[in-house]
């Protein structure tokens, strides 16, 4: 055991997956930063996990492959793993782990932070009320986004998920107002391509300078992958709450994320809950999706879309299950829809903004916007029934009002979910295209409605029906 | 030997191991570290205590001091619990804003009540008296809806010698002198009570009464009982939170102890927006003026989270203690046990179900049973009655009602509401499924006592024509509800009033979030009345389609819109509406 400035240790006890043992270590805490000087000359960093006299167990950031335990030291830094923040960040590409990747150097006079972030206090939250125009339609009229809100896109794979998470940052607006705007980006083990995807669509838009992406590509090592959304988030808060930015996070794919975690686990021989994944996998998930929101006293906030794809498509999977546990609603993405070429595939059924309730009507969006929203979910939902039954009885044999159903079903899916990747619709453009599909509907149909809107709004469409209009 | 020279040998995630802690006992409370982070010894092997650490343990080093408290983790209890807005081990948020602004710090170790604000006490006893634990020595005025009965502690009797006269103390101020026998003691307004130890119950009561909670589908099909257990199972987006945050503001209860133990941030903001504003329809006053809020968000460390169920129950057995009704709302308990989870894998525990440890289930029936209906005995031979009614959140992973924590928790509760995906994607709230839901509580005797119509047999009619329409549903799937006769096309339409017109209701809706029982069973005799006189109609030979055609329909279906909650007497207007139209 040789002590050198830093305190260093050399010679490793045990080498496996992301994790690395040292014995006979002194005065090292728990979380602390070290960073492994391999045989070759590279340097790893990782932290600690478990510390007692005898041994500290490391999760090394890269990964222990390539590490022999004979000629490997470790050195203890004497802090938690820390990022030197700034507005600067704004406009440049860093690695998974904080490092730029643009060739650039970091900026210099940044404010330090340990990335773990602390919880915000209840009591100094402020409620989000703010409502985004994203300019699409099934999400402004029927799950709103509002500033502050965690809203996860839950896709399957093959779907367009990452089209539509740019379609939201390129056009995200606050009703009325011109503030400071940054994009937060975070890409664990994505595809060289999506990272590709969404560098260029930032770009194009010439967004990128109001951006910071932070990439663990598929190929980067899964431990990275863990502090991937700290950095990205600590970097979030500063600007939010120190820089008064509106930030929208992208994190993208949170799938990934958990993997690497259950990997790591796995790899301490921690006891596994469902399906391998750690029992505080939800605690875990928390710490990311719950640096959100906006406090008072600032002007700033942060907007969480953090993207997953589904594995198999099941909603009931531990990761889209406990991620809809904690944030704010769901969007959730649909492959019949995608199949039956409907952009964004966005069914609005399992799809939920848990907080708009309090962001839209009167002054904010429109009075009628809470019950149109109800109206359409309610006669959607019908919809899919009576599909199943025409299936079996043939669309014949249905009543008429069944049959208007089933032609305001078809309209609803081609007229006001579908809209182009480049269109954005106003919430009032969106509001009134919902009245014009209720008009399919026989006016008894409409009972989330209240008799003033009826009156108001409400116009038949739609065939021999036109005639009661007049 | 003592603990004043134990040290940290091991640190993993929030456990913590210690040396030469044989002095110490199982349950205390400890500081960790050089920054004295509370926390809780959870297991003693030889002079090795394992310690839960009750905040982030990053930063900590072997070698550092350990401490005992020499006392287990307990409640502050004293005037000044209400109105506060808590962490999982009662630590006043509002006194972490002052020490770490926006973010939680750690390593702040404070009292749970304001210990220099005064309260002006005025004494109901006075020096000569007999004293008993929980006798009552006075009131402070606590909030505008609840004064705060002063009781003497558990462990102290015997004759007062002094009772301090009417005036502003403070919580430690003495204001009584009791010769217990033994000795002289000192009372003061402040008691500590160790959070996990039940607070001894009185004579208990059956649970017979009613919390009336204005939600028709609770109180009208699967009513709560005073000194009951309920759970509330749903999956996420089944619309659990609103429903809880619906009773607390609406449950005929004296005070409320709302618990988000794990869950949203953003949603506890809202909780404090919102109860500080709302008015309860009874007093005329903020519901948060007899309210106490524990916020330990999920990002808050999981430690606490298993604690705050315990530091919350605790609370609400001493109001219940002053004969209060009080109703305990824990959202979620599934977080809770998920807490219990990560600390038992820390231990390295042999897992049971689902990694959850094997005591799981004990641990829930403890928590249940802390409930109850009971009464205190006073001085002068009567009995003040108190309660305390627990309603807990369960939050099973994808909405699988057979998974462990709701598994467990239906062993322990009489009172089951289960959320339901379908109905919720349907937008029918609150959307607890009335096939899957029961309530054993019988409350039969309180309507016939309180209620003017008659509930039981109304809830007989209405529970056997959703099950007639349950059945015909199966029907309608496979051959459309034209196919069918015309008797069943009116039960399937008269179940859709009920459904649609009387079970679904609008939690932010201002006239129908809250809904008396006197319009409940007004509602629910319009549509019965209804379904009898179709039925009647129909036999007699009038068309379906004319039946339900009918205008007054329309009416029903908008009735808990348009009939105000405090005039009832409009839905009699509507009953006789209803049978004119069938007399033409």
């Amino acid at each position: 055991m040789s002590h050198q400035n830093g305190r260093m240790y050399r010679d490793l006890r045990r080498a496996g997956g992301p994790i690395i043992v040292v014995e006979r270590v002194a005065d090292a805490a728990y979380g602390e930063l070290v960073e492994i000087l391999c045989g070759d000359g590279a340097v790893r960093r990782g932290t600690v996990l478990d510390i007692s006299n005898e041994r500290a167990v490391i999760q090394v950031f890269e990964g222990a492959q390539g590490l022999s335990l004979r000629g490997t030291s470790v050195r203890f830094l004497g802090k938690s793993l820390e990022f030197s923040v700034s507005a600067e960040l704004l406009g440049r590409v860093l690695s998974g782990a904080g490092r730029p990747l643009d060739g650039m150097a970091l900026p210099f006079d940044g404010s330090t932070r340990g990335i773990y972030g602390s919880a915000i206090n209840p009591v100094m939250r402020d409620y989000p009320r703010d409502v985004i125009e994203t300019g699409v339609s099934v999400i402004d009229v029927m799950d709103t986004l509002v500033r502050g809100q965690k809203l996860p896109i839950f896709s399957g794979n093959g779907l367009p998920h990452n089209e539509l998470a740019a379609q939201i940052a390129r056009q995200a607006r606050i009703r009325g107002s011109e503030e400071k705007f940054a994009v937060v980006f975070a890409a664990m083990g994505v595809k060289h391509d999506d990272a590709a995807f969404f560098r260029e669509e930032l770009e194009r838009t010439g967004a990128l300078h109001n951006a910071a992406m932070f990439l663990n590509l598929a190929s980067d090592p899964p431990e990275e992958r863990l502090v991937t959304p700290r950095f990205a988030l600590t970097l979030a808060e500063y600007l939010a709450f120190d820089e008064d930015y509106h930030v929208l996070v992208i994190l993208t794919d949170m799938t990934n994320y958990c993997e690497a975690l259950r990997e790591m686990t796995s790899a301490r021989g921690e006891v596994p809950s469902r399906k391998g994944y750690p029992g505080y996998l939800y605690s875990d998930l928390a710490e990311i999706y719950e640096r959100c929101g906006r406090v008072k006293g600032a002007k700033g906030s942060i907007t969480q879309l953090p993207i997953l794809t589904m594995p198999n498509d099941d909603i009931t999977h531990p990761i889209p299950d406990l991620t809809g546990y904690i944030t704010e609603g769901q969007i959730v993405l649909d492959r019949e829809l995608h199949q039956k070429n409907v952009y964004p595939p966005i069914n609005p059924l399992p799809s939920l903004s848990r907080i708009m309730k309090d962001a839209i009507g009167g002054e904010r969006t429109r009075a009628d916007h809470a019950d149109v929203a109800n109206q359409l979910y309610s006669s959607y939902a019908q919809v899919g029934n009576i599909r199943s039954l025409a299936a079996i009885v043939g669309a014949d044999e249905l009543t008429d009002s069944d049959q208007r159903h089933l032609r305001f079903g078809d309209a609803f899916e081609t007229r006001f979910v579908t809209q182009a990747q480049d269109a954005r619709r106003t919430i009032e453009d969106s509001l009134t295209l919902a009245w014009d599909l209720l008009g399919l509907l026989p006016r008894d149909a409409l009972h989330r409605v209240s008799p003033d809107e009826l009156e108001q709004y409400y116009r038949v469409r739609g065939g021999a029906d036109e005639g009661e209009e007049a | 030997m003592n603990s004043e020279n134990s040290t940290i040998l091991r640190i993993n995630g929030p456990v913590v191991f210690a040396d030469r802690m044989g002095a110490a006992g199982l349950g205390e409370q400890v500081d960790v570290g050089t920054e004295k982070l509370t926390g809780e010894i959870i297991a003693l092997d030889n002079d090795t205590a394992t310690i839960q650490v009750y905040e982030d343990t990053t930063g900590l080093k072997p070698g550092e001091p350990v401490a005992a408290r020499g006392a287990p983790l307990s409640a502050w209890l004293g005037p000044g619990i209400l109105r506060s807005v808590y962490d999982g081990i009662q630590r006043p948020l509002d006194t972490l804003r002052e020490f770490s602004g926006t973010f939680l710090a750690r390593g702040l170790s404070t009292p749970g009540i304001d210990l220099e604000r005064t309260w002006v006490f005025t004494p109901q006893m006075q020096a000569g008296d007999t004293i008993a634990p929980l006798s009552i020595l006075g009131e402070v005025p606590e909030t505008d809806l609840v004064a705060h009965r002063v009781l003497v502690p558990h462990g102290v009797a015997g004759t007062l010698t002094w009772v301090a006269e009417a005036g502003s103390y403070r919580v430690t101020d003495v204001i009584a002198r009791v010769d217990a026998g033994d000795g002289e003691r000192e009372l003061t307004m402040l008691q500590r009570w160790p959070i996990r130890r039940p607070r001894p119950i009185g004579r208990r009561l059956p649970p017979r009464v009613p919390v009336i909670t204005g939600q028709r589908v609770i109180d009208f099909l699967f009513p709560a009982a005073r000194g009951g257990a309920c759970a509330i199972p749903g999956g996420f987006g089944t619309g659990k939170t609103v429903t809880q945050h619906q009773l607390a503001k609406w449950s005929d209860v004296d005070v409320i102890v709302y618990i988000g133990c794990g869950e949203r941030g953003n949603e506890m903001t809202q909780v404090l927006d919102e109860f500080p504003v709302l008015i309860d329809p009874r007093s005329g006053k903020p519901i948060m003026e007899r309210t106490a809020l524990i916020a330990n968000t999920s990002n808050m460390p999981v430690t606490a989270r298993e604690a705050s169920i315990y530091t919350g129950i605790t609370l609400a057995e001493y109001y219940r203690d002053m004969g209060y009704h009080v109703a305990v709302m824990a959202d979620s308990t599934s977080r809770w046990a998920e807490a219990l989870r990560e600390i038992s894998g820390r231990l390295e525990e042999m897992p049971a179900e689902e990694g959850y440890p094997a005591y799981l289930a004990s641990r829930i029936g403890e928590v249940y049973e802390r409930a109850g209906r009971a009464e205190t005995a006073e001085a002068d031979g009567t009995a003040r009655e108190g309660s305390v009614t627990i309603i807990g959140a369960v939050s099973p992973p994808g909405g699988d009602f057979s998974e462990p924590v709701t598994t467990h928790t239906k062993r322990f509760v009489r009172t089951f509401w289960g959320l339901d995906r379908d109905l919720a994607s349907a937008r029918h709230f609150p959307s607890i499924n009335w096939n899957t839901s029961y309530s054993e509580y019988d409350v039969s005797a309180w309507y016939a006592e309180h209620a003017a119509l008659p509930w039981a047999a109304l809830r007989e009619r209405a529970t056997a024509l959703l099950q007639e329409d349950d059945r015909l549903q199966n029907i309608v799937k496979l051959i459309g509800p034209d196919a069918l006769p015309d008797r069943q096309r009116i039960v399937l339409e008269s179940a859709r009033l009920v459904k649609e017109a009387f079970l679904q209701q609008g939690a932010f809706s201002e006239t129908d979030s809250y809904c008396p029982v006197p319009k409940q069973l007004g509602m629910m005799d319009v549509i019965l009345t209804f379904h009898e006189r179709a039925l009647k109609a129909s036999a007699a030979g009038r068309p379906v389609h004319r039946i339900l055609a009918l205008p007054v329909v329309e009416a029903i279906h908008r009735m808990k819109e348009t009939v105000p909650a405090d005039d009832p007497g409009a839905l009699d207007a509507l009953k006789k509406q209803v049978e004119a139209a069938f007399e033409e």
